[in-house]
């Protein structure tokens, strides 16, 4: 049994897009939080904080999962990855964000980390997504600057429906 | 916002959780997929001193057949009984009420028992379970109980958990042969898709006479009735009536009325023509 007290901190050791990294945390500290403020991964943005907008959207062990309703101490040990993982080490982008520049499929960029980091999952389970399917999923993301039609177009590229 | 600070306590095995809930009592939270208890924590309309995390309990990450039941241990998250092959045969009702809670990211870490445990009124699963005539598996040091789900949610957020207790699992009945149970619907009106319903309806054909039909959204907790078929859509109108709906940010009771005369008939058709 793990018990960190609330005053103490505690260690937390994670896989960060594929290097294993330790740093220390408070119970209450969210994983959101301790990606940006202890492991410098600030490619992850916050939004809501509570789970509604989805720009915190990151993968553990592969899993679409919203990292402010998610606290660092759950971290433990788990393979997480953010955005920074998706273009090649040179630069390249991968198919899905070469799709997002293609189609303009973001404005001010806030929600795009979440957004791209959700389809990386969804993608990965059902690669011929339909639009229904692609729209359903989008729903759990919020984009303040309104451009669906732009990021449902992008999505249905890379889910090579168009 | 950011939470408050709690203890962080993470059992191995159900019994050591319901030690540490013995010794923290009401001032310990369980936490499993936090999708729910979470948001509550950073917007601090919850404070806790003690969060008992019960995820990686694997003895909890089961589901099983038992006794003409599908039991769902507490660590299952609601896509992973969504990926179940066999959900629409055991489950139909479940296979249709599913896609409606909450959306694909947060039913990745959110779990079946955890939107029992939360026991908000409009919520699909709590529907679902009574409807079904479900059961919830509670554990404590004291020994373990077993509460019909209309017994266990009490009201708006309120449940007869007692604070030492953990809810292991929740059980739902199996569909049974011969097309009985076979016919459901599940239908809700939320403002955005995701959201909390305002009002949602399940309907399940008992036989050919008679339909059972659940509501969220109408009371401080689901409401389920049997009606002869060809009686439904008037008896409907009276019980909306009857429940009379609260007002909330979202919806105004006349409106929750209105939404329930007509769902709850379209619901009855649909679980009719499915079972045909």
């Amino acid at each position: 049994m793990r018990r960190v007290n609330r005053d103490a901190r505690a260690r937390v050791s994670l896989t960060l897009n594929g290097r294993k990294l330790a740093a220390e945390a408070e119970p209450r500290t969210l994983l959101c939080d301790f990606l940006r403020h202890a492991l410098g991964a600030t490619g992850t943005h916050v939004g809501c904080e509570h789970g509604v907008c989805g720009a915190c959207t990151v993968l553990i062990d592969g899993v679409a999962t919203r990292s402010c309703l998610t606290l660092a101490v759950q971290a433990e040990g788990r393979e997480v990855r953010t955005v920074e993982s998706l273009a090649a080490p040179d630069g390249k982008l991968n198919p899905l964000q070469q799709a997002f520049r293609d189609h303009h499929a973001l404005q001010c960029g806030f929600c795009t980390p979440g957004i791209l980091m959700s389809f990386t999952d969804y993608l990965s389970r059902n690669p011929h997504a339909s639009e229904a399917e692609i729209r359903d999923v989008l729903s759990g993301h919020l984009c303040r600057c309104t451009g669906y039609a732009s990021i449902v177009a992008a999505l249905k590229r890379a889910a090579r429906r168009e | 916002m950011k939470p408050r600070p709690f203890d962080y306590v993470q059992p191995d095995t159900v019994e050591e959780a319901v030690a540490i809930l013995a010794e923290y009592g009401d001032d310990a939270r369980i936490l499993a997929g936090g999708q729910s208890l979470v948001p509550m924590l950073n917007l601090r309309i919850v404070e806790a001193r003690a969060l008992v995390d019960i995820s990686r309990i694997s003895a909890l990450d089961v589901m099983r057949e038992v006794r003409g039941k599908i039991e769902i241990g507490a660590a299952v998250t609601q896509n992973k009984l969504l990926a179940w092959p066999q959900l629409a045969e055991k489950l139909p009702l479940v296979a249709a009420a599913l896609p409606h809670v909450g959306h694909f990211q947060t039913r990745n870490k959110g779990t079946v028992c955890g939107s029992i445990a939360h026991a908000d009124p409009s919520s699909e699963l709590p529907l679902t379970l009574a409807l079904l005539g479900g059961e919830v598996v509670l554990k404590s040091e004291r020994g373990e109980r077993v509460l019909a789900a209309e017994d266990f949610q009490k009201d708006m957020l309120t449940t007869a958990r007692a604070p030492d207790e953990l809810i292991a699992a929740v059980r739902f009945p199996l569909t049974k042969g011969g097309g009985v149970g076979r016919g459901v619907a599940f239908r809700e009106v939320a403002r955005r898709h995701g959201d909390f319903a305002i009002v949602a309806v399940a309907a399940v054909v008992e036989d050919k006479n008679t339909v059972r039909l659940g509501v969220g959204g109408m009371a401080g907790k689901p409401m389920v009735r049997r009606f002869a078929r060809e009686e439904a859509a008037g008896a409907i109108a009276a019980w909306a009536d009857a429940l009379e709906g609260y007002e909330d940010l979202h919806a105004s009771a006349a409106m929750r009325r209105d939404l329930f005369r007509n769902l709850g008939p379209l619901a009855v058709t649909e679980a009719i023509r499915c079972a045909a």
